[in-house]
């Protein structure tokens, strides 16, 4: 599914990742776990091909294919899916034509019709109460006004309805209280399956006490510094982060 | 210099009433007392009025649209009246009127109705106008005067509507409209303007009064949707007496010269304005708005917020005047102009342009120009959407901000749908805020 062998970007010069290499298989799901300042973010940001995010050595493969190489449009309809962890709000675009927008392109990547409006809003206030969204925040700016918690929501409604190969949720579980985050390990438990990948980026390991993952990996310095199974986040949990920054060091 | 007027000015005075002849002569002597503008005329500085060089014949009556298919009005629960190329239109009008508004066309006014005219005609536009109010003026054959009785309260609005469509040459409209709201009155008025498809160029002078007896409330719409060769140099001109509230919305797509100038006179204590706009130009076209919130009493409140998206080799200019008089105190007044480019050669010279004479008063104002967000981009482009069609949204999102404050919700959803069209959204997924 996923394959990156010793990755190494920049952000305005400074290097983040230092070498890092991850193989995701279909139907896992990974934990990536680390102290601040570790790289964490960065990783998905580099997948999901933000500017400024610059990549100096090392490969990505996903499904095949050059990841690098492609538009952050392309990565997108070829099943690449970035949860934000914080989501950018765009008043005046509403959230339902934001929505159905990435559907239709979704659609046209797989050599569908688009949907027409009607069906598709039918859907789409499925999924919102999925989520646990008030349908009522179809018709808002694209996450304007919303709170935390909404917002990540919306990331992850928007997951459900672009049903991506390989999802990466970046600290979706930050800031968001016990229901919350219920709500939003039920929707990644539903989604789970042997043809979908999850990368779940975390400081906690609050989230895997309700999404279990196959691999845990902590990152530190820009690159993995421990792997394990999920024992190694209850590790962490008791030790903290900072017995292995000793380590790497 | 002003041939360009002659045969219109001509015939104006031929078919001008009696009662209006004076009125004529006047505005005929200001307008060629008046020197033409240049590009060191502090007014007209990035706006030159170039393309009025030519011969311009007077509107012609009789004129017809070739297919009704050509214009798309929007539908509101109200009563319309049409004017093509000037001229009123009996078979596209409405005849009935709401309730406690009566209207008449200046050519057809009784002697006591054109004595009551008189006496409010220049009222707004007189002082605060520009040499093309005096060329209005001199061009008065034909006007629109519309009284809204005191204490109604009208909740169907009046459409006025002003096509341009062929004459066989260049020609040009003079409009002008004149609305005296009642004590205590409330209604909404909806000014359009629109040009039928390869239709010979026109040039429309309009010039719009609007007046606000205290405690009145009035909805204003302005839409300038004449595009192609069409001209359009005019303004609005509105006073406030106290406690009156208008609220004002502007449309200007582009075309290849467009000058309006709104002028809000807060002259009772207690008045609120709100003035909102979006203007569109794309091509190699051109739209300027002057915009000028006159303060002269205490107590009174001012909101305005124009956006504009500029395209392709465009250019737009927006010149937002505050003026608070010494004896405004405890004004209120905020201004925001943004911009947004979506072309490296478009163009926009924007100015807040603020002259303060009281000291107890807040006025915040902000201008902006700028290009599309780069993380609204990313972060739609991360869904699949395509720059292309994500840069679109995002135009259209910037503009849709400003259409949710229009209020009256047949206008919305008409002027959205039409936006979206433009734009490549559906208008069905782009509803506001519930």
């Amino acid at each position: 599914m996923l394959k990156i062998d010793n990755l190494h970007a920049s952000v305005e010069g400074q290097d983040i990742l230092n070498g890092l290499s991850l193989s995701v298989k279909p139907g896992e799901v990974h934990a990536i776990m680390g102290p601040n300042g570790s790289g964490k973010s960065t990783l998905g940001h580099v997948l999901a091909g933000r500017p400024g995010y610059t990549v100096t050595a090392g490969t990505v493969e996903f499904l095949g294919q050059d990841l690098l190489a492609l538009d952050t449009e392309e990565r997108a309809r070829l099943g690449l899916f970035l949860a934000f962890q914080y989501p950018v709000e765009i008043p005046g675009v509403s959230n339902m034509e934001f929505m159905k927008a990435a559907v239709d392109a979704m659609r046209t990547q797989r050599g569908e019709e688009p949907l027409d409006a009607v069906s598709f809003m039918k859907l789409a206030r499925e999924t919102s109460k999925a989520v646990d969204l008030d349908p009522g925040f179809l018709k808002r700016g694209v996450n304007e006004g919303f709170s935390g918690g909404e917002k990540k929501r919306n990331e992850l409604m928007q997951m459900m309805l672009l049903q991506p190969r390989l999802a990466i949720m970046d600290e979706t579980d930050s800031g968001l209280d016990i229901d919350a985050l219920q709500v939003v390990a039920r929707g990644v438990n539903a989604m789970r399956s042997a043809q979908r990948s999850f990368v779940l980026v975390t400081h906690y390991q609050r989230l895997l006490n309700y999404i279990e993952p196959d691999h845990v990996h902590v990152l530190a310095g820009g690159r993995i510094a421990r792997s394990g199974d999920k024992s190694l986040a209850l590790e962490l949990e008791a030790k903290g982060y900072a017995w292995l920054e000793n380590e790497v060091a | 210099m002003f041939e360009f007027m002659q045969q219109s000015l001509d015939s104006a005075a031929q078919r001008a009433p009696a009662w209006l002849q004076d009125w004529l002569r006047d505005g005929r002597d200001r307008w060629e007392a008046s020197t033409m503008p240049t590009r060191k005329t502090e007014n007209w500085k990035y706006t030159s009025v170039q393309a009025l060089r030519e011969h311009f014949a007077p509107a012609a009556a009789g004129a017809r649209l070739l297919r009704e298919s050509d214009i798309d009005l929007p539908q509101l629960v109200g009563s319309r009246q049409v004017f093509i190329n000037g001229h009123h239109s009996a078979r596209l009008s409405d005849s009935e009127l709401p309730d406690g508004v009566s209207l008449v066309r200046f050519g057809e006014a009784s002697t006591a109705q054109a004595a009551h005219i008189r006496q409010y005609l220049g009222s707004a536009a007189g002082e605060a106008g520009t040499l093309f109010t005096a060329l209005n003026d001199a061009s008065l054959a034909e006007g629109v005067f519309v009284e809204i009785a005191a204490g109604h309260r009208v909740a169907q609005p009046l459409h006025l509507v002003w096509l341009t469509t062929n004459q066989g040459e260049a020609f040009s409209v003079n409009q002008r409209l004149l609305v005296l709201c009642g004590s205590d009155s409330s209604c909404a008025v909806v000014e359009q303007f629109a040009g039928v498809r390869d239709a010979n160029k026109a040039f429309t002078n309009g010039v719009s009064e609007l007046l606000l007896a205290r405690g009145a409330t009035l909805e204003h719409y302005r839409l300038h949707q004449e595009e192609g060769s069409d001209l359009h140099v005019g303004g609005v001109y509105a006073r406030l007496a106290e406690q009156s509230t208008f609220n004002s919305f502007h449309l200007g797509l582009g075309s290849e010269l467009k000058r309006i100038d709104v002028v809000v006179e807060h002259c009772g204590q207690g008045a609120h304005s709100e003035v909102n706009g979006v203007y569109l130009p794309r091509g190699s076209e051109h739209i300027d708005y002057h915009t000028c919130i006159e303060h002269r009493v205490p107590d009174c409140t001012s909101s305005e917020t124009f956006r504009g998206i500029i395209a392709d080799e465009a250019r737009a200019v927006f010149n937002g005047r505050i003026h608070i008089h010494r004896d405004a105190q405890k004004t209120r007044a905020e201004l925001s102009n943004k911009n947004l480019l979506t072309s490296t050669r478009a163009e926009v010279n924007t100015k807040p342009e603020l002259e303060i004479y009281a000291d107890d008063v807040q006025c915040a104002h902000g201008a902006t120009v700028a290009q599309l967000n780069e993380n609204a981009l990313h972060y739609l482009r991360t869904r699949g959407v395509s720059r292309t069609e994500a840069q679109s949204m995002l135009s259209f999102g910037f503009i849709n901000e400003v259409i949710d404050t229009v209020r009256n919700a047949a206008l919305r959803d008409y002027l959205r749908a039409m936006l979206a069209r433009r734009f490549a959204r559906d208008p069905a997924l782009t509803r506001p805020t519930a």
